[in-house]
């Protein structure tokens, strides 16, 4: 009957510990929270995309290309619309478009529509039913940021190219659509009718060239694919079908959910990590008893076991209120990450995403719980009698090393269960593992720097403030690590946010074009530069664009080269892809030759002409140094030979090219120039570009101060997502620091007594308390701080492959924050310590 | 008078039934006055101590501690009261566990704000005088009962007090080590000349003093000469 015993001895034992012991399981819970919420969110969207599979592509296949459909294409068309298939085309390109009582210019997204198109979901429109009027009125539809950045409003005018129309209405939503998407990229929709009006589409133009089909069923889409496979494949013509598009969706939000649910699994282990260090306390309170349970004839393990039943309980106590709150945060899920989902979500509780994360939760607490609980299976029944009688701690306990191992094959489990792919999760769970123990050393390190260099002639109140850090069964270097973890998080995510914008920011740098001007026809090119100079103090200059195809390698036609399907070959893009290839005498700023020699001198007549690849381009079609490829420059062969390799910074917002030519061949080709500026003052640059559209109507020009603040939005955007899934960690973090100042509640509060009986004031107490939590909160934030920067500079070297740059202040503002927070939970739960009477000195209270 | 005592009530309510633990007590101690307070457990002993310190405020009655009305002052105005005029030694010692030997001699001194080297020169030669020269820099968990009581015992004496309490400082540790406290307790008064009440249940340590005040059921029923207890 022992089992039963213990559970009703568990059961008593517990009881006036369990409000103190219910807290430090809500460090188990908000992981739970974060597993339950994400993995049920993940759900919810997988069924939202299904149901809305065939509106998230508008049509059941889409037929895509980046010129236009040649003949045979246009014919295949042709006979499916005579055969009464719904058939549409949409040609997108950017252009600049004027309103001209506003007089501010603009380069947008032209999206040229016609034949009904989508056939499945609604676009809707405000007013309401605008969409369909575009069959029959001359105007566009846009979206709300073309009114905001034109300054204009429904019924004005717009011009593009060399047409004018009024702007009928503005599309509020459209299928499949990232709300992000509309405010990224704003959009201008133009019946295809319209668009030769506009003569916009000129040679060089980037276009993309798009047909959208409605067909009965499944079994037909497949025919008609199958039927011009081949016709298809040889004009580079992408084809999507709706089923496609839904499987990839589902994949790539998968995806999302499961990397976002390794945040919350690293709150989930931070939470156990809490459960560990507060189950420790307990059982040093809790020795004593169960040494008086031996003494009576209890064996070893019956006290086990009543001590493990506690934490058994708990942790399902508290997985179960995790499950609870996340269920709750599954419903604000959708408000996060609104603007990255390209499907309405509905919400229902997924009852195994529950489950799961109540086994978890539990198993955790339980696991991380069994470490501390081990010890006592090794209290000496003499303990009862003797107080100062202790175990042995020499003897090495076989059990431990067998949590140990269980913890960790738990942890790899989780991760590989948790993460989108094995690699993943094997990665995560090394990295986790990795990371505390960083943060165990620099914790532990900070911890031993403060005890070692104690500010010995510091006033007394800090003295003693700082001496609490270290008093007996403190919890200091567990809650450095818990609120560390935290810490490093947030202030990793923000230093490579701040890095990866800084590297960006066109604003900052002087010696960088904030301005770029396209699609610059041949016989524009001095009348816009003349424009140009005439209005900013520096020369512009300009770069040549000469589209191109590869033929052969090393003497091997492309298509051959594709035929082969051992699959070892150079990849189908790099192949088969329209370059945009460029020639000059010298390197640019954001080139590095890395083989080969750069061109000095005109090359020997009848010898290849030499080009420069960059170096991952030239990974990719297999070539190096010496190896000639044979390029089709708008149908005029071209010999050439690679004669240096360079690795290029694209992270730059200027003209970057995978192949460079010497000068000398090329400039007999047709070819489009981009002009690059700079002009500081935004009247400036918009007064620039109302004169470049009025002359030049095809010329685009693209102010790159807007591309970045597009860039700063997607990236606040997604690193909302991943700050809101790290909150789950600093919360945990402050239920262990929580956890630990209660545990150390009835010392704090002898002392404080003890030191208002010995006549401190309350002011000195509180100088302690706060010197304290100031001290805490300090090494946390150091903690963290520390291992972010470090992570952040191996993430922007070797992830990002950019410059870091530590922002000093930031971080000295976050830790401030920490600081702040510390104390404020500090002296939150320690009121009562301040108002401790020191009578309770002389009566020796227990509780 | 070191402490005049007039009228002294105390009664802690729980709830509905109100428990009054001192009742009528009229007290007057003089400087440089030994008196042991003796009386069975639950008589009200340590509550008294706690009044006359200042702990608490009583229910009725008024306290005059060196001069001082603690009625008439704030809680820590009668700590700082207490940082100058009064020391503690208490049951079971009450030493910080964070701080050294040496380093708990010193909080009543740097409470006051008094640190310096005269400070730190009186706290060693206090522990020199308790027998612990050498065990200054160790932690109360390093040392035994009578050797924290004498710890105990250095940091009473440190801030020199005007008023010493100590409330059965012999009560968790065996006949032979508590004697040896007792005897340092009484040299260290005797030197320093301090008022000392001392709660005790050891009559012979009450027969040290010059005077003993017997309480039962929280009201004094004797004071008597050491002699005739
Ligand atoms: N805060 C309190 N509330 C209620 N009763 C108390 C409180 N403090 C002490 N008492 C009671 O007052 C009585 C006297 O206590 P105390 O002064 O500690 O006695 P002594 O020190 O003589 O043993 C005891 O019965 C005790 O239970
Ligand atoms: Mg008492």
């Amino acid at each position: 009957m022992s089992g039963r015993f213990a559970l009703v001895m568990a059961w008593r034992e517990s009881r006036g510990n369990r409000r103190r012991l219910m807290l430090t399981v809500t460090a188990v819970s908000l992981g739970v929270a974060a597993l339950v919420a994400i993995n049920s969110f993940s759900a919810d969207v997988t069924a939202s995309v299904r149901s809305q599979a065939r509106s998230l592509l508008g049509a059941d296949v889409e037929l895509r290309s980046r010129a236009p459909f040649p003949d045979s294409v246009a014919a295949v068309l042709d006979s499916m619309s005579r055969a009464g298939v719904a058939v549409a085309r949409v040609t997108s390109f950017a252009s600049m478009v004027l309103a001209p009582r506003t007089g501010v210019t603009r380069l947008f997204e032209i999206r040229a529509v016609d034949g009904g198109f989508p056939f499945y979901g609604a676009v809707t429109t405000a007013p309401p039913g605008r969409w369909a009027e575009l069959a029959t009125r001359r105007g566009v539809l846009v979206d709300t940021a073309v009114l905001v950045h034109l300054d204009a409003r429904v019924g004005d005018t717009v011009t593009i190219g060399e047409a004018r129309f009024e702007i009928a209405g503005v599309v509020t939503s459209s299928p499949g659509e990232v709300g992000l998407r509309a405010a990224l990229g704003p959009r201008v929709f133009l019946p295809a009718r319209y668009l030769p009006d506009t003569r916009l589409l000129r040679f060089g133009s980037l276009a993309r060239y798009r047909a959208y089909l409605r067909l009965p069923d499944d079994a037909a889409v497949q025919r008609f694919l199958n039927q011009h496979n081949a016709l298809f494949e040889r004009h580079r013509i992408g084809r999507d079908t709706a089923a496609e598009r839904e499987d990839d969706l589902a994949d790539a939000l998968g995806r999302l959910a499961r990397y976002l649910g390794l945040v919350g699994l690293a709150a989930l282990l931070l939470g156990g990590l809490g459960v560990a260090s507060a189950i420790r306390v307990f059982v040093r309170d809790r020795i004593d008893a169960a040494a008086t349970l031996r003494c009576l004839g209890a064996a070893t393990r019956v006290v086990f076991g009543i001590y493990l039943a506690q934490a058994v309980a708990l942790g399902l106590a508290g997985a179960t209120l995790g499950a609870a709150l996340g269920i709750a945060v599954q419903a604000l899920l959708p408000l996060v990450l609104r603007d990255l989902l390209p499907v309405d979500v509905a919400m229902t509780v997924h009852w195994p995403a529950v489950l799961t994360g109540l086994a978890i939760g539990t198993g955790i607490a339980a696991l991380f719980a069994l470490l501390p609980l081990l010890d006592l299976r090794r209290v000496p029944p003499l303990r009862a009698l003797r107080r100062d009688f202790d175990a042995d701690p020499r003897r090495r306990d076989p059990l431990r090393v067998g949590v140990y191992a269980v913890l960790a094959a738990a942890l790899v489990a989780l991760a590989m269960w948790q993460a989108p792919s094995r690699g993943i999760g094997a990665g995560f769970a090394a990295a986790v593992a990795l990371t505390t123990a960083i943060l165990w050393l620099i914790a532990t390190g900070l911890v031993r720097a403060t005890r070692r260099w104690f500010p010995t002639r510091a006033r007394y109140v800090v003295r003693q403030g700082i001496a609490n850090l270290f008093r007996p069964q403190n919890q200091t270097v567990p809650v450095v690590l818990a609120i560390g973890f935290g810490v490093f998080l947030i202030a990793t995510l923000y230093v490579v946010q701040r890095s990866l914008l800084d590297q960006l920011a066109v604003d900052a740098r002087p010696d960088r074009p904030n301005l770029v001007l396209f699609d610059i026809q041949v016989d524009q090119r001095e009348g816009v530069a003349a424009l140009v100079a005439d209005r900013l103090t520096a020369a512009p200059s300009l770069t040549p664009l000469v589209p191109a195809r590869i033929a052969a390698i090393n003497g091997r036609v492309v298509d051959s080269i594709l035929a082969d399907t051992t699959g070892r070959g150079p990849s189908r893009w790099a192949l088969r892809r329209e370059y945009r290839n460029t020639y000059r005498d010298t390197l640019v700023a954001s080139e590095q030759l890395v083989a080969g020699a750069w061109w000095h001198g005109v090359q020997t007549r009848g010898e290849p002409w030499r080009v420069s690849v960059e170096q991952d381009l030239a990974a990719e079609l297999g070539i190096g140094v010496g190896d000639a490829i044979r390029w089709n420059v708008q149908g005029v062969p071209v010999d050439t030979r690679v004669a240096s390799l360079r690795r290029v910074d694209w992270a730059r917002f200027e003209p970057n090219f995978f192949v460079v030519f010497e000068p000398g061949v090329l400039e007999a080709a047709p070819q489009t120039f981009v002009l690059l500026a700079r002009a500081e003052d935004p009247g400036r640059r918009a007064e620039l570009q109302r004169d470049v559209v009025v002359a030049y109507p095809n010329v685009s020009v693209l102010d790159l101060t807007d591309v970045q603040r597009t860039l700063d939005r997607v990236l606040g955007q997604v690193a909302l997502a991943i700050r809101f899934m790290a909150l789950f960690s600093v919360g945990s973090g402050l239920v262990i620091l929580i956890g630990a100042l209660r545990a150390s509640r009835l010392q704090r509060l002898r002392e404080a007594a003890l030191l208002k009986t010995l006549g401190a004031r309350g002011r000195q107490i509180r100088d302690i308390l706060l010197t304290e939590y100031l001290t805490w909160g300090s090494l946390a934030a150091l903690t963290g701080v520390a291992l972010a920067t470090l992570a952040s500079w191996m993430l922007a070297r070797w992830v990002f492959e950019i410059a870091v740059r530590i922002p000093v202040l930031g971080l000295a503002g976050i830790w401030g924050a920490v600081c702040l927070l510390t104390v404020a939970v500090g002296l939150g739960t320690g009121r009562e310590v301040l108002r401790a009477t020191p009578l309770r000195t002389l009566r020796e209270l227990s509780e | 008078m070191m402490i005049i005592a007039e009228h002294l009530e105390q009664t802690y309510r729980s709830g509905d039934t109100a428990l009054t633990v001192l009742r009528q007590v009229d007290l007057t101690v003089a400087p440089e006055e030994f008196v042991a307070v003796m009386g069975p457990s639950g008589s009200g002993k340590t509550t008294l101590l706690g009044l006359l310190a200042g702990l608490d405020t009583p229910t009725r009655g008024t306290v005059r501690l060196d001069g001082h009305d603690l009625n008439r002052l704030s809680e820590d105005a009668r700590a700082r009261l207490r940082a100058e005029k009064v020391g503690f030694v208490f049951q079971t010692f009450q030493l910080i566990p964070t701080l050294t030997a040496l380093e708990n001699v010193l909080v009543p001194i740097e409470l006051r704000g008094a640190a310096g080297p005269a400070a730190l020169h009186r706290a060693r030669e206090l522990l020199d005088r308790v027998g612990l020269a050498a065990r200054m820099d160790h932690y109360p968990a390093q040392l035994s009962g009578g050797e924290q009581q004498r710890v105990g015992l250095a940091r009473a004496f440190a801030g020199e007090p005007r008023v010493l309490f100590a409330d059965e400082p012999t009560g968790s540790l065996d006949a032979e080590t508590g004697a040896t406290v007792i005897d340092l307790l009484v040299a260290l008064n005797r030197d320093a000349r301090t008022t000392l009440m001392l709660v005790t249940h050891d009559p012979a340590l009450a027969r040290r003093a010059r005077r003993v005040i017997r309480l039962a059921a929280g009201a004094i029923v004797s004071d008597t000469p050491a002699d005739t207890a």
